[in-house]
């Protein structure tokens, strides 16, 4: 065991390190064009906005959350789950209805004389990135209130603190703790966020480092170019992700959200912004999910062969690199005496991005085989690589506790090798183990990312024949694709979570 | 008591835990009840997680019956122990906890399965192997693990205050329980306690573990009724129960 671990840790290593190699040794010295700096600055700049503007609605929202009660909160907190598992392009589809050019905020507002709203170019890159992390940033955001002591809250109300008094002696020092965790954590994502900028951007004022890399390769087959554009992802990309990594403590995903606020909530027109407030963000979450639904369910049933097709290669993949995630996770948790290398190695994909590894893997394998070829099992190294460090943060605690608890009983008893695998720890972390593989299966079915390098005509798994229908304006079949994405990635998440919880019980 | 040849030998063995230090270098005689007592902190357990192979030696040997142990992993020693807490998988039921003193797999024959029956009956448990742990008492959870002894039939057990958490008389009760059991598989037996009455009522030899060092065994009997100066510092002047 303790020797496998050190294997496959060295392996990651190495299938991190030497794409990255491939990429530094082809990037020929780092000499950014015109056209590349813009891409970066524009990368940093619709990061750091959508980081900003998602944290600044997340603090009053989370706010509204953690004082009221109503019916459908619970709900609507699980729903603020959802998007981390939502596929991206699925988001995007739901906005490009609701916000389109022929969507329902148009519709509306072309009666009243007002100039058209556009959902491309930067103010769309903003639209989705806040779509998609303003509810991480509230659960974040919505924790650190939780965590206020009831004691302090009531003592603060025994001394008769008005909101104001509230927000300066308990709110803001809360939120100074929580906020550099949220907006580095939304600002990693948005940097290397491919999709929304694949769809939504583009152009000299709107592409981002990750479309650039996209179009060197895919247009220009410039290699060299591509290297030196993920060499400078890959180093930003990476110091904002440690960033964020440090600066964060594990997810909870909802555990102890829905404490009773302990004092009594402000009245007057503080609960009439609470109450706006939570509306208005439902509606946001909601109405393009809800538009997804109506445009793509009455072609369901006639779906063509190609999406059926893509189905079943995003289904291969997403179980094959589910497997792969949990076996890696798995085994690095429960190495004894882990040398610092090891947690390293497991945590070393989050510093890279899907593109910066798919460059480099194109470099080293496209000289020996077409890339049409290895799209799929390249994108099932990269989804198992991209997904490793969220599965070895759960599971790592809990591996240790076991071992702390059951250890030295299973050790006194001879219980090793597939037996120990079998009677203690499989059932012991069939709980974590399910919820990582949910996870793991949820995001590797709806990423859009390296596949998008290497497919060809007849590789594409779901997201990205999405994306070619919509780039084809053959919006509604994108629409019931989307639906039945979304549907399956929601369904691998739940079948996977509580079928460990049911292991577990 | 009948006591054969020397089986368990501590040659010269240094434990070093995190800095902490113990020496010990004595035998224990086949068949043989000692305790092992003295102050909380002093090592006591530390003593047993050598013996159990949970801890290398930094210098010395633990022999068997003139072989090293030292290489062995800790399932494949000759001994059975007991832990403070945490004897039995709380996912798996008492039967299933017991039969891992079988086979580590659970691979039971028919054969397997009547001898768990038979042990859970021989500790007082019949009818209760379907159970999970949570749904024992205390005591019953202590002849659950008991009864793996049983069954693992090893010639030595080492016992690390797994009844600390019991009443008196529960307590009593075990300790007669695993007289009988040792008694039964001629099993050496070495049991950590901070109470000399559980030494006084179950053992004939004690091993006093105080400053450092793990003393040769001497007679339970003769060592309270006249207690060197640790022991006597931890006993504290009034309570003294062989005067």
């Amino acid at each position: 065991m303790a020797s496998g671990s050190r294997a496959l840790a060295a392996l990651i290593l190495l299938l991190v390190a030497a794409p990255l190699g491939a990429v530094a040794w082809r990037a020929e010295g780092l000499s950014l064009s015109a056209a590349d700096l813009a891409a970066l600055r524009f990368t940093l700049m619709q990061a750091a906005l959508s980081a900003l503007i998602s944290c600044a609605l997340a603090v009053p929202l989370a706010r509204a959350l953690a004082r009221r009660r109503f019916a459908g909160r619970g709900v609507l907190i699980t729903l603020l789950g959802a998007p981390f598992l939502l596929p991206v392009i699925v988001a995007i589809m739901g906005l490009l209805a609701i916000f389109g050019r022929a969507g329902l905020v148009n519709i509306a507002l072309q009666p009243l004389g007002l100039p058209e709203v556009s959902i491309y170019g930067l103010q769309g890159v903003l639209i989705a990135h806040v779509f998609l992390n303003l509810p991480l940033a509230t659960r974040m955001v919505l924790q650190g209130w939780q965590a206020i002591p009831a004691e302090r809250l009531r003592l603060a109300e025994s001394l008769g603190f008005a909101p104001a008094d509230l927000a300066r002696h308990l709110e803001g020092p809360m939120l100074r703790e929580v906020l550099p965790g949220a907006l580095a954590t939304v600002f990693a994502i948005c940097l290397t966020s491919f999709a929304v900028a694949l769809t939504l951007g583009g152009g000299p004022r709107a592409t981002t480092l990750e479309l650039a890399i996209y179009q060197a390769i895919r247009f220009d087959f410039d290699l060299s170019h591509a290297a030196g554009l993920a060499l400078t992802q890959t180093a930003f990309g990476g110091i904002a992700a440690l960033l964020a990594w440090r600066l964060t403590s594990p997810a909870g995903f909802g555990a102890g959200l829905d404490r009773p606020w302990p004092v009594v909530a402000p009245g007057g027109w503080r609960l009439g912004l609470d109450g706006a407030l939570i509306l208005l963000a439902t509606a946001f979450l909601l109405l393009p999910m809800l538009a997804i639904a109506a445009t793509g369910l009455p072609g369901l049933a006639d779906l063509p062969a190609s999406v059926w097709a893509a189905t079943g290669r995003s289904l291969s993949v997403a179980l094959l690199s589910t497997a792969a995630t949990l076996t890696l996770a798995l085994t690095l948790a429960l190495a004894r005496h882990p040398p610092p290398w090891l947690g390293l190695a497991a945590v070393l994909p989050l510093a890279t991005s899907s593109l910066a590894l798919g460059t480099g893997l194109f470099l080293l394998l496209q000289p020996l085989v077409a890339p049409g070829r290895l799209a799929l099992p390249v994108t099932v190294l990269v989804n198992a690589l991209m997904t490793l460090p969220f599965a070895y943060r759960l599971l790592l605690p809990e591996a240790r506790a076991l071992e702390a608890d059951y250890g030295r009983l299973a050790d006194s008893l001879g219980l090793s090798g597939l037996s120990r695998l079998r009677l203690l720890i499989l059932p012991r972390l069939a709980r974590p183990l399910g919820f990582s593989a949910g996870l793991s299966a949820a995001l590797s079915m709806g990423d859009l990312g390296v596949i998008a390098l290497f497919a060809g005509e007849r590789e594409a798994t779901l997201p990205l024949l999405i994306q070619r229908l919509t780039a084809a304006y053959r919006i509604e079949t994108a629409a019931s694709a989307s639906l039945l994405l979304v549907a399956i990635s929601f369904a691998l998440f739940w079948a996977c979570d509580a079928g460990g919880r049911r292991a577990a019980a | 008591m009948t006591q054969g040849v020397a089986v368990l030998q501590l040659d010269r063995a240094v434990l070093d835990q995190d800095g902490f230090r113990l020496t010990a270098d004595w035998t224990l005689p086949q068949g043989a009840r000692a305790a092992v007592i003295g102050p909380s902190g002093a090592g006591k357990s530390t003593l047993l997680a050598a013996i159990a192979g949970f801890l290398a030696p930094a210098s010395g040997r633990i022999l068997w019956q003139g072989q090293e142990i030292g290489p062995l992993p800790p399932g494949q020693r000759p001994l059975s122990i007991l832990f403070q807490d945490q004897n039995l998988f709380p996912h798996l039921t008492v039967a299933q906890n017991i039969g891992l003193g079988l086979r580590p797999d659970l691979r039971l024959s028919p054969e397997d399965r009547a001898r768990v029956e038979a042990a859970l009956s021989r500790t007082g448990l019949a009818g209760l192997g379907g159970r999970k742990p949570a749904q024992l008492s205390g005591g019953q959870a202590s002849r659950a693990a008991l009864a793996r002894v049983l069954l693992r039939a090893r010639p030595l057990l080492l016992l690390d205050e797994p009844f600390a958490a019991l009443g008196p008389a529960l307590k009593t009760e075990m300790l007669d329980l695993v007289a009988a059991l040792a008694g039964e598989t001629g099993a050496t037996v070495l049991m950590v306690t901070h109470d000399p009455d559980d030494a006084l009522h179950l053992t004939d030899q004690t091993v006093l573990v105080a400053e450092g060092r793990a003393d040769p065994p001497v007679p339970t009997q003769a060592l309270f009724a006249a207690p060197p100066p640790a022991l006597r510092a931890y006993l504290g002047e009034t309570k003294n129960p062989a005067r």
